[in-house]
């Protein structure tokens, strides 16, 4: 499954695969949450507390809690629930800022909480394929109306007026005929004995009217950030807790038979050792449970870790992975030497006869990319607190996709005998999709009395990360007599999970990948290589690497045939311009030659720039959202690259929150500009870079000026937590080759010599 | 028994090796989970303390090795309620996105201002060069500096 792939799962869960339908069943999910509300109130869900309020005719008067999502106290204290994880994105504030708007809260009156991780109550609470936004646009709107539509009824009732008499502001019904106001707080008692209305009856804002939307907000943990207060699964200290780690076979996939047990049980501070058989291997990654190892339990971390160094395992490698990427470089290459692969993804026209000599075309343009493995490197290793008793779990994890089932059995109890606690999670990247550090948690837990935290060291975290998968591309073009692309050809050399036998996460190639639909004569094919390696989703997995390739050949071709970038994409576009967005794809023609007009334009495209700096141009469309990029840079004498400026086009519809927004924008450019010089070289089945002196994360002095322009279309809005990643890399790779006409053709750019600086 | 001076208190703590670096004791013995572990070879700065106002990252120091110093921790920024001018900075600046880093940034930041109050960009890169942001938000970083520095001056 590639990116896109991984796109129409997400949408899937929701919407049939289809953006457009979104809104209509995320209405259907509503109802049906608000249906299992058995006797509940407003919104339905799973409150106790309205009831309550019915049940107790004096103080203490209870909160009014409208479902899962929001809580109105008398005291005007208004709490707001997020029910997905936080892991930089923003999405606790953003998710506040939609359900404060449809509120008609004042937003100084509003704190946000992390939700309990509950699928009867939320369905699938998970931080990835930047769809939280999308999923949560609908549903948190409605719950925000429907709140503010109790609050109302509650005042009507109050004053005896018409319900369509009143209105709201700032956490307050107004009744302008009589000039009469009652705050939210002082409705929150009535209102939670009211029934629920009919979502047909809620109607939600437009556009225009909002308050909210579209602002600036800072981030609502912010405070405690800056002060260190505890909101990681990493902070978690409980009384009596102890302290875990495992030490694994550094090949993957290796177990330990024995190891020198006697004298690390001896060491002081140490109470425990044992070896960890982990679960059996399973076909899908991101069902990974607890991986095998040797376990030591200690008073405190440093005692764990230094046990860790004395240890002396030897290990079973009979059953490790053997991968090498100095050998798949040499398979790619020979598999790579012919046109088609093994499977045909796509083909229409005949790609073949139309790359002949002498077809009426004027040029053909051929390359091979390849691109390494890298690692996610979120910088909270991995760690979880987990406390069993009585038959049961509790666990305190940085999870993206929390698995009740999957850490129960873990455990060895049921999902329903789980207790997972949603923490801050101090970057997830993709890699916290996957459970197994809080499978191992709840593995140790029953071994250990009380509480006990499990730590990853660095060493630990990328060895055992589940990389981004490299890959190879082989491609050929033909250009028309006009100058135009008229055929395209593409030939990936990818994975195969030696567990699955399936296409390995983020890599191969779609159907559907641009430019499919744009040309007559075009085949996408794809040959696989074994992979043992765990590979999972990473930022934008399979755009992240498909953007670059493609939109580093398309510029080759624009090069090849004398045409402007610009005017090369904006023509290849305008071939479909006017038929909207694409089924099952969502990429829209028109959306895409506006933000690569607007890119160009605000960068200033064609115009002079300061002396030795160049432009370079992409455009990629992922996890919804139409991206155009433009990066300004130079390179000096020694092929050290300065990335100067970013421009950033993006159409996401209406931002959320703007602050939010160009943050990510902003990092996803710092993320590309590093990664594009990191790789993971896989030998013997064990990474070679384990910490950060060999895996040299960017650091302030590379940080180019980010310059971002949001379209704001009408469309509804999406995710920005991976689109803008893709078409960085490519920008930056067209730039290099406008500098000095060297087109890269290997990431990481060091291959070819080049450093970022 | 080992006596600390952290965040202007005097501490004493028992049964911990001597090797244990103060990152751990920071965190596993007085509970001060605000300074982060990133790496264990002092290349992410996520640990960042004060040893005398010195930044340093804290998961190279033995603990045995700062007594007789004063320790500061990002729990020691604040004077009460009151925030320091950098803290408020990265609050309205907006800087954190995961912000399990952004400790240690404050650490080597306030130490830059400490002595050096009106830094240039150059002068605010090379101080900020240990502290790793996996999210990338330097540019906000280097803005909440500045700001706090302008700040600054508007008091002096």
């Amino acid at each position: 499954m590639d990116g896109e792939q991984f796109n129409q799962m997400m949408l899937g869960a929701v919407a049939g695969a289809d953006p457009g339908a979104a809104h209509s069943l995320s209405r259907r999910g509503f109802i049906k949450v608000a249906g299992g509300a058995a006797g509940g109130l407003v919104l339905g869900l799973s409150m106790g507390m309205p009831n309550l309020a019915q049940a107790q005719s004096g103080p203490p008067p209870r909160p009014f809690a409208p479902g899962a999502f929001v809580r109105i106290a008398p005291d005007g204290k208004i709490t707001l629930i997020s029910k997905n994880p936080e892991i930089g994105q923003g999405i606790k504030t953003g998710f506040g800022v939609i359900l404060a708007e449809e509120l008609d809260a004042k937003w100084s009156d509003v704190t946000v909480e992390q939700a309990e991780v509950n699928a009867a109550v939320y369905g699938t609470q998970i931080a990835g394929g930047s769809m939280s936004i999308p999923r949560g646009w609908d549903e948190l709107r409605y719950a925000g109306a429907g709140a503010r539509a109790m609050l109302i009824a509650a005042a009507a009732q109050r004053w005896g007026v018409p319900v369509g008499e009143l209105t709201t502001a700032d956490s307050t019904v107004i009744h302008a005929a009589s000039g009469r106001k009652a705050s939210y707080g002082s409705l929150a008692t009535a209102a939670a004995a009211l029934p629920v209305p009919d979502i047909q009856t809620l109607k939600l804002k437009a556009r225009k009217d909002y308050k909210l939307i579209g602002k600036r907000f800072t981030g609502v943990d912010n405070a405690a950030l800056v002060r260190g207060q505890p909101l990681f699964a990493l902070d978690v200290q409980l009384p009596g807790m102890k302290y875990a780690s495992i030490e694994k076979c550094p090949a993957v996939g290796g177990k330990a038979k024995s190891f020198n047990a006697d004298e690390i049980k001896k060491l002081p501070g140490i109470l425990d050792a044992f070896i960890v058989e982990g679960t059996p291997p399973v076909a899908d990654v991101m069902k990974t449970g607890v991986l095998p190892g040797v376990a030591i339990i200690g008073k405190n971390t440093w005692t764990v870790l230094s046990a860790r160094k004395a240890l002396k395992v030897e290990w079973d490698t009979g059953t490790a992975s053997k991968d090498s990427w100095t050998d798949f470089v040499k398979q790619a290459g020979v598999l790579a030497s012919k046109t088609q692969g093994e499977t045909v993804v796509k083909a229409k026209g005949d790609v073949d006869k139309a790359l002949a000599a002498g077809e009426g075309k004027t040029k053909t343009v051929e390359a091979f990319y390849q691109f390494g493995f890298v690692s996610h490197a979120q910088l909270e290793p991995q760690n979880t607190v987990a406390w069993f008793k009585d038959g049961a779990v509790e666990l305190w994890a940085p999870m993206q996709l929390p698995d009740p089932a999957l850490v129960g059995a873990a455990a060895g109890v049921p999902a329903d005998k789980v207790k997972l606690n949603q923490m801050r999670v101090g970057g997830g990247f993709g890699r916290r999709l996957m459970n197994d550090f809080v499978c191992e948690a709840a593995h140790l837990s029953r071994k250990v009395d009380g509480p006990v935290q499990v730590v990853w060291t660095r060493e630990d975290d990328m060895r055992h990360d589940a990389y981004r998968v490299g890959g190879f591309m082989g491609y050929r073009a033909g250009i028309d007599a006009q100058g135009k692309l008229a055929a395209f050809d593409a030939h990936m050399v990818t994975f195969k999970d030696t567990a699955s036998g399936k296409v390995s996460k983020g890599g191969g190639i779609s159907p559907n990948e641009f430019p499919a639909d744009y040309v007559d004569d075009y085949r996408a094919s794809q040959s696989f290589l074994p992979l043992s390696t765990p590979v999972v989703w990473w930022r934008a997995p399979g755009a992240s690497t498909m953007a670059w390739v493609q939109q580093s050949f398309l510029h080759e071709v624009a090069v090849a045939a004398g045409r402007d970038h610009v005017e090369f994409l904006v023509e290849l576009f305008g071939r479909k311009s006017g038929t909207g967005a694409a089924p099952n794809r969502g990429l829209d023609p028109d959306r895409a030659i506006g933000v690569i007009k607007l890119a160009a334009e605000k960068a200033g495209w064609g115009k002079r720039l300061p002396k030795g700096h160049h432009h370079g141009l992409a455009f990629y469309f992922s996890h919804l959202g139409h991206i155009a990029e433009v990066a300004e840079v130079s390179v000096d004498a020694s092929k050290k690259v300065t990335v100067h400026k970013v421009t950033v086009a993006a159409d996401v519809g209406p931002v959320i929150n703007l602050s939010a927004a160009e943050n990510q924008c902003e990092g996803s450019v710092v993320d590309a500009v590093g990664t594009l010089a990191l790789e993971v070289t896989i030998e013997g089945g064990a990474a070679q870079q384990t910490n950060f002196d060999r895996y040299p994360l960017p650091r302030m002095a590379v940080t180019p000026k980010v310059d971002v322009h949001f379209v704001q279309s009408e469309h509804s809005p999406t995710g920005l937590g991976e689109p803008v990643f893709p078409p960085v890399v490519p920008a930056i790779c067209n730039a290099i080759h406008a500098a000095t006409g060297h087109r890269i053709r290997t990431l990481p750019i060091t291959k070819e010599g080049f450093s970022i600086g | 028994m080992m006596r600390l001076q952290v965040n202007g208190k005097e501490l004493t703590i028992d049964g911990v090796a001597e090797d244990t670096p103060l990152l751990w004791v920071l965190r596993d013995e007085l509970k001060l989970v605000g300074t982060k572990f990133g790496c264990g070879i002092a290349q992410c700065g996520a640990c960042t303390v004060h040893l005398d106002g010195q930044p340093v990252r804290s998961c190279q120091i033995p603990v045995s090795a700062v007594s007789g110093m004063k320790v500061t921790t990002v729990e020691g920024l604040a004077e009460g309620e009151q925030l320091s001018a950098l803290q408020q900075a990265w609050i309205d600046h907006d800087v954190a996105q995961c912000g399990y880093c952004q400790s240690g940034q404050l650490m080597s930041a306030t130490a830059l201002l400490a002595t050096n109050p009106d830094p240039t960009d150059a002068q605010i890169d090379s101080a900020m060069a240990g502290n790793i942001c996996r999210c990338g938000t330097y540019g906000r970083i280097k803005k909440a500096i500045k700001a706090a520095a302008q700040a600054g001056k508007g008091k002096a």
